[in-house]
């Protein structure tokens, strides 16, 4: 079992607040899911020249700065770092690609959880409440973000195996069910040059959207496109750099509750994570149809 | 009337306190406020009490109900009045899904729309939806009745037993021995006495009836060789 969670602000006058709610609707989603949390948070946008990596190593005292001064020599460019607990937010003024090759050829042992120009992931073993002291998750502004809460049935609990996935710059997808064709799906991937860094099969689902996006598709393309050749159990909610979605397999085992005002649009495993948004009172509140694709961008 | 507050005490408090009144109690109208999406609120009463309560639930609401009457004056989760035996449970708002699964008597209304499985494995309970209900409604349904105003999604009715499915709107499809079959006079009045009941105005000549063809679950002779 799992939560899911996912807040997109309509109203630029609110962005102060995103990681207030957010914390509160992570939190209400302990109950299903006090293994571990994570959350993208799509805030700070970096110079036009410049991408945003954030990285993960276990041990807290890691020489993150090493590194840093390692990325400016090696591609020739400014390196800003920020560290956070066992991530850091490296800020690099090259392609996010060279960054991400001189990482794994350097430092293998570092995790990239995303990339981008906006997007943030933080994620980690513990519960909910823990892992939004741990990265001040409270005081983040933004203009959307998402977070699962877990309780593993499948794959161990580790920080690796925590959501949300991403699989390309400023995406990144969180999951509440199970597939049954993962397997072939990351063969199918994997033909298409995807490199799987977990055994886990929401990355698979991760990875088959920005594939399908990387195709041309739009979003909702892309999700009508999961509906055909994803199989299993899914509630998925996705954010990219201007648009968040979710969407629910036709069987619709796994809970989902989206609440909308003039200001905010939530989604939430269940109602009591929406129960406590500014204004929630007047909301137009509705539980998402099975297989049917919902998408709001910014405007 | 006893108000209680659940942005300062528990459910397991409220429940407990519901629990352990006496079948003599004067303590017969309760006001529950800030549910706030709580799971099991008001579940396993068992006393002729009124419990309103104000605002959205979460799962479980009502559920294994005895002679309450609960009104829900808001939207609720997964499973409301699952297991309900007698009493009344009525939801103003829409219900998710799964309602009134298994439920083996009583009155269920949901004023708004029910999602997927209304009336899942229902075992003589009497349900009365005002909107429409989502797919897979009235599974493997038992006895009772299940009264759609609005339309039913894909498969109603499927594997049904004996229960009697009545929908005005659209059927989008059957389930598996699931039929439509001939609304009689007695018909009429099953479904004029159950909307009156649940306040709710529709006129009985305009819904559809459909039950089990009974080719499933029952024993047919010229099946034989197949054991």
């Amino acid at each position: 079992m799992c939560g899911i969670v996912g807040l997109f602000l309509k109203n630029p006058a609110m962005r102060t607040e995103l990681g207030q709610h957010l914390s509160v609707m992570l939190i209400g989603m302990t109950e299903r899911g006090p293994d571990s949390a994570g959350i993208a948070v799509y805030h700070r946008p970096t110079g036009a020249n410049q991408c945003k990596l954030t990285l993960f190593h276990a041990d807290p005292h890691y020489h993150w700065r090493q590194v840093g001064g390692g990325l400016g020599e090696g591609l020739a460019c400014e390196v800003d770092i920020e560290i956070k607990a066992n991530h850091a937010v490296v800020t690099v003024a090259a392609d996010e690609a060279a960054a991400r090759r001189w990482l794994k050829e350097n430092h293998p042992e570092l995790r990239v959880m995303g990339y981008g120009q906006l997007m943030e992931v933080y994620k980690d073993m513990g519960l909910p409440a823990e892992v939004v002291d741990k990265y001040g998750v409270r005081s983040m502004e933004g203009s959307h973000a998402i977070g699962h809460t877990r309780m593993a049935t499948e794959s161990a609990v580790t920080t690796e195996h925590s959501h949300p996935f991403t699989a390309a710059a400023d995406m990144c997808l969180v999951h509440n069910g199970s597939l049954s064709n993962h397997n072939n799906l990351r063969k199918w991937l994997r033909r298409r040059g995807h490199e799987f860094e977990t055994d886990n099969d929401s990355e698979v689902a991760a990875r088959y959207f920005a594939q399908r996006l990387s195709e041309g598709a739009s979003l909702p393309e892309a999700l009508e496109a999961g509906l055909a050749d994803l199989d299993g159990f899914y509630t998925f909610t996705m954010g990219t750099r201007d648009g968040f979605a979710v969407l629910r397999d036709g069987i619709a085992c796994k809970p989902a509750v989206l609440a909308e005002t003039d200001d905010w649009v939530a989604m939430a495993s269940e109602f009591r994570s929406l129960a406590n948004l500014p204004g929630v009172e007047d909301a137009t509140i509705w539980e998402p149809k099975p297989a049917v694709v919902y998408t709001w961008s910014l405007q | 009337m006893i108000t209680f507050d659940l942005a300062t005490a528990s459910v397991r408090d409220l429940n407990q306190r519901l629990h352990d009144l006496p079948a003599d109690t004067n303590e017969r109208a309760w006001h529950v406020l800030n549910p706030k999406g709580a799971h099991a609120l008001a579940a396993g009463l068992e006393r002729p009490i009124e419990v309103l309560i104000e605002g959205h639930v979460g799962y479980y609401c009502a559920g294994m109900n005895k002679e309450a009457t609960i009104v829900i004056d808001g939207h609720c989760g997964v499973g409301v009045a699952e297991n309900m035996m007698s009493g009344e449970v009525r939801v103003k708002g829409n219900a998710s899904q799964s309602a009134g699964a298994s439920a083996h008597g009583g009155l269920l209304v949901i004023e708004g729309d029910a999602s997927a499985r209304c009336g899942i494995s229902m075992k003589g309970v009497d349900i009365v939806v005002g909107g429409s209900v989502g797919h897979m409604s009235g599974f493997m349904a038992q006895t009772g009745t299940l009264i759609v105003c609005g339309d039913a999604g894909q498969s109603l009715g499927d594997s049904i037993y004996e229960a009697k499915i009545f929908v005005q709107g659209k059927v989008e499809s059957l389930g598996a021995d699931c039929v439509e079959k001939k609304v009689g006079e007695h018909h009429l009045a099953k479904l004029s006495r159950l909307l009156t009941r649940a306040g709710i105005k529709a006129d009985p000549r305009n819904f559809r009836r459909y039950g089990s063809a009974r080719k499933l679950y029952n024993f047919h002779i010229d099946h034989a060789d197949a054991y």
